[in-house]
């Protein structure tokens, strides 16, 4: 799946996008956060305060507990700053 | 209804919107505009700018969604929002929500509707440039709780009927 990061999510990851293709084990937005910290130093350092990220699928907020099963693009990003 | 919504990296001139939301029409009783500008200040520390980065496809499709909400909850006539993104200088346009209807309650609630949900539900985040270098700005709980004032009031827990 594709997974995008944004503002200091992106400068932490180190990335813009990446593709990535979790176990079958990893079911939630929260497992795959969970997964990601266990990846490299980079994704760890992103996402070691996973509780403040936030999560959008195919371009809609989901919370924590939401499944990833059938998503084409996940993000993660910080709680938003616009307006 | 006529609704616009824009993201763009270049300014926007507010009257020239509005203009175009009132032209040729009638009906139209009153016109609502907030604008949002760039601080030459953060956190009582001055800045020379900021960015603003976005999720292009997502920030259009919530702003939609909540058009559509704001549309379904006040009879409203015209909405306009268009929201910048990339490099602003202190004294530069960030952001417009302008809503028309034929009263001025409507107009009123529609455009701090709009405003609330964008602060915390638009996928924008502000870097703002310091002397110290670039910073993100936090997210700030009052924009929350402006936000959440707007929801449905909750409905008490249901009793557990005892056995």
């Amino acid at each position: 799946m594709k997974l995008l990061y944004f503002a200091w999510v992106r400068e932490r990851v180190g990335k813009t996008e990446e593709r990535l293709d979790p176990p079958v084990g990893v079911r939630t937005v929260g497992e795959l956060m969970a997964w990601l910290a266990k990846q490299d130093e980079q994704h760890a350092y992103a996402f070691a305060n996973a509780k403040v990220i936030r999560a959008a699928i195919d371009r809609r907020h989901v919370p924590a507990d939401a499944a990833i099963a059938g998503a084409t693009e996940i993000a993660f990003f910080p709680p938003m700053t616009g307006g | 209804m006529s609704t616009t919504i824009r993201l763009q990296r270049e300014a926007f001139d507010v009257a020239a919107e509005t203009a175009k939301m009132t032209r040729g029409r009638t009906d139209i009783g009153a016109l609502v505009t907030f604008t949002g500008i760039c601080r030459a200040d953060e956190n009582g520390e001055p800045i020379a700018g900021l960015t603003l980065e976005h999720y292009p496809g997502m920030a259009e499709a919530e702003i939609a969604r909540h058009v559509g909400e704001a549309t379904a909850r006040w009879p409203l006539l015209a909405v306009t929002v268009v929201h910048r993104y990339g490099r602003i200088a202190p004294g530069e346009v960030i952001v417009l929500v302008a809503t028309a209807s034929s009263h001025r309650q409507a107009a009123f609630a529609a455009a701090s509707f709009l405003m609330d949900y964008l602060k915390t539900r638009a996928p924008f985040w502000k870097q703002v440039e310091t002397a110290a270098g670039t910073a993100w700005v936090d997210a700030k709980s009052a924009d929350d709780i402006a936000a959440q004032r707007w929801s449905a009031p909750r409905r008490p827990p249901r009793r557990r009927t005892a056995k």
